[in-house]
């Protein structure tokens, strides 16, 4: 839409620019997946491993764009009242008071008075609908979490961005907000709702894109340090443990080893700070002492360095 | 590229409908719809860049990450030649005929019509029947016809009939009860539109109660083989009893057939079980079977306060410590564990197998399983909402 320029990038690259300039570092499979879901005005679903950034990317186009964010957070359970709509039950009862009190109003003119917007509690989908001047981004946190009912009623919003409430009727947003669902896959997401959504699955980077992340997240990191820190994840997520660490473990490992002024890894540190990456103890065992000391020999060989 | 190249009818846009095809012949689902809509995208991205025009097909393609696979082989294998693009011959035999530098995945290559091989690969090897625990994989083809057709009578009308009362947990949900503990406001405040306003009657509900997810480990190794035909009948039907049932089985490697297990007709379901699974009758890998569901699945099927049922005689050909941390983990992740054995038929069973006596320190239920009564018998057993872990002690 070139009458209104910031509305979306323009192209891929375009894509690649904008999340950039936020600190985000996207792949291009990232980004072209991104691309078309702004341009094609679907929803996207981003799925991969716990802290690879799928939660950021909302985020980080609310920033970018200069949009709201409204999140959802899932869980199951999650029922209208908490996610889309409630009515105001106290007002109500007051209102009900006030008429009899007056005793001058109709019942008809009564029930119509308290079931209008007036008495209306707006929940995260419903606010994402309201007419604005930039449509928000809606980020649909941990979908999985929530069960089988609330996706189905999903479907109606996510396919046409409207929601039924049978006292008023339906609303429809004018322009259709950003929508981002993100899943862990604890379980599978219904078919019927992958089927509005365009679909990405987020990896774990390479060793070039994380060491870049990690510049720029953790940019009090040395340069030397960042690279072992980098290559040692990148050796653990090759082994064959329960839980593998993702992006946000590696950044949060480089800030510690800052806060422990720590210019390479050495066995010693490497031991007593494992907790900032792996979060299992089964997998905490397996790579204390030997294997940590085994994976940190490698990386001095392969790294050209810089002692 | 030409505009003309992106027009419904181009030769792009043909192209691209006859990779969906091959997509959907090698299994992935790609919706008529959803052709639309790449062709769409294409429009958006353009096709000069090889990895923008990948990803797009991808990004609208794909729905799940284990099509990923299928998808780039099929992709490699289509649009194999970069000058392909530009100046492609519609229909595919003209690619698909193309000399072959690697080999490539058996589903896509037989998608693509690429080898008749494939078929020859179906062929059994000649059987060998039973020895516990060989040693070396057995990848043969079970064959169900073998079944008697008194047994398979049988097994239909008293299997098919079972029903597994696993007691109901509450969830988070409510619904509307004469009695509930909880008031429903907005039914409250209607209701009192109706009547008289003095008097609001109270609207109640209550939690809503639901089955837990159901997961199934069934072992079908050598010494399980007399029993693992009559198994596969009661997987299929409690997977077709209820929603939220995943069935995995397992010899020396393991294999999900939730899939193949929901189709409605119990001969169809077996069949193409049996044309899934490769381990028939191999050896028993407990322990490393645990771990690699522990691994790969129990996330993704263990949420929501699942139930695990484990069908195994419990004999590992491995045993020792895996056995012991991966039982340890299965316990953890589940609400409740509960094991099947059929060597329990015997009166004077002891658990004298270190196997055995690993895995019984982790389950909550010790259960025997060797004919239709005591699978029928199972449900007294479920039913009941609460059970003191079994103890091997006691």
């Amino acid at each position: 839409m070139p009458d209104k320029p910031r509305l979306h990038p323009d192209s891929v690259d375009d894509t690649l620019k904008l999340l950039s300039a936020a600190d985000y570092v996207a792949g291009r499979p990232l980004s072209t997946a991104l691309f078309l879901a702004l341009r094609m005005g679907r929803p996207l679903l981003l799925e991969g491993e716990a802290g690879v950034g799928k939660t950021e990317i909302a985020k980080v186009l609310a920033q970018t764009l200069d949009r709201r964010l409204i999140r959802l957070q899932c869980y199951e359970g999650l029922d209208i009242a908490s996610a889309v709509y409630e009515w105001n039950y106290s007002r109500q009862m007051i209102e009900i008071r006030l008429a009899e009190a007056a005793g001058n109003e109709s019942r008809q003119a009564l029930e119509n008075d308290i079931f209008s917007q007036r008495f209306l509690i707006r929940r995260p989908l419903l606010q994402a609908l309201e007419p604005s001047d930039a449509p928000p981004v809606l980020l649909i946190d941990e979908l999985d979490r929530s069960d089988e009912p609330f996706e189905a009623y999903l479907l109606e919003v996510l396919a046409d961005f409207q929601v039924t409430i049978p006292e008023i009727g339906t609303i429809r947003a004018e322009r259709p907000p950003i929508v981002i669902i993100t899943s862990n896959r604890t379980r599978e997401i219904h078919d019927a709702v992958k089927r509005r959504c365009l679909y990405h699955w987020i990896d774990y980077p390479g060793s070039a894109e994380e060491l870049e992340i990690v510049r720029r997240k953790a940019p009090r990191a040395q340069q030397a340090l960042a690279q072992q820190v980098v290559a040692f994840v990148q050796k653990l997520r090759a082994m064959d443990l329960f839980k593998l660490p993702g992006i946000a473990e590696t950044i949060d490992w480089a800030n510690a080893m800052v806060e422990l002024n720590c210019q390479s890894l050495d066995p010693e540190t490497v031991n007593d700070t494992l907790g900032a990456l792996l979060k299992y103890q089964d997998d905490v065992a397996r790579v204390r002492g030997d294997e940590a000391s085994r994976i940190l020999a490698e990386i001095r060989k392969e790294l050209p360095l810089n002692h | 590229m030409s505009p003309a190249a992106m027009s419904p009818g181009g030769y792009l846009s043909e192209n691209v409908v006859h990779f969906a095809r091959a997509l959907r012949r090698a299994g992935v689902p790609v919706g008529p719809d959803r052709v639309i809509d790449a062709l769409r995208a294409l429009a958006l991205t353009g096709v000069a860049r090889r990895d923008d025009f990948y990803w797009t097909l991808a990004t609208l393609f794909l729905n799940r990450r284990e099509q990923f696979e299928v998808f780039d082989q099929a992709f490699g294998l289509f649009w194999r030649r970069r000058e392909l693009l530009d100046q492609i011959r519609p229909g595919l035999q003209d690619i698909a005929a193309a000399d072959d530098e690697t080999l490539p995945g058996q589903r896509v290559a037989e998608a693509l019509g690429l080898t008749r091989e494939a078929a020859l690969l179906k062929e059994a090897t000649p059987d060998e029947t039973g020895s516990a625990a060989s040693h070396h994989e057995q990848l043969r083809q079970k064959d169900f016809d073998t079944m008697s057709s008194a047994e398979l009578a049988e097994a239909k009308k008293m299997i098919a009939s079972l029903r597994l009362p696993i007691a109901q947990i509450p969830t988070r949900r409510l619904r509307p009860s004469a009695h509930g503990r909880l008031i429903d406001m907005r039914a409250t405040l209607r209701a009192s539109m109706r009547g008289n306003l003095d008097v609001i009657p109270l609207a109640r509900r209550s939690l809503r109660k639901r089955h837990p997810p159901l997961v199934v480990l069934c072992d079908i190794s050598g010494s399980m083989s007399r029993y693992s035909r009559m198994f596969l009948h009661f997987m299929h039907a409690i997977t077709n009893d209820r929603d939220r049932v995943h069935t995995f089985v397992f010899a020396t490697r393991l294999s999900n057939i939730t899939r193949y297990l929901r189709h409605r007709d119990v001969d169809m379901a077996l069949g193409d079980v049996a044309q899934a699974v490769s381990d028939w009758s191999g050896g028993t890998r407990i322990g490393a079977t645990i771990s690699e569901f522990n691994l790969r699945w129990s996330r993704r099927v263990l949420g929501q306060n699942a139930v695990v049922m484990l069908i195994t005689d419990g004999l590992d050909r491995e045993g020792g410590a895996q056995l012991n941390d991966s039982m340890e983990r299965l316990r953890k992740s589940c609400r409740r564990l509960i094991w099947l054995n059929p060597l329990l038929r015997f009166d004077g069973f002891e658990p004298l197998a270190t196997g055995v006596r690993i895995m019984l320190e982790h389950v909550d239920d010790f259960l025997p399983a060797h004919n239709i009564d005591s699978l029928a018998g199972l449900a007294n057993v479920l039913a009941k909402p609460h059970q003191a872990p079994f103890r091997s002690a006691a």
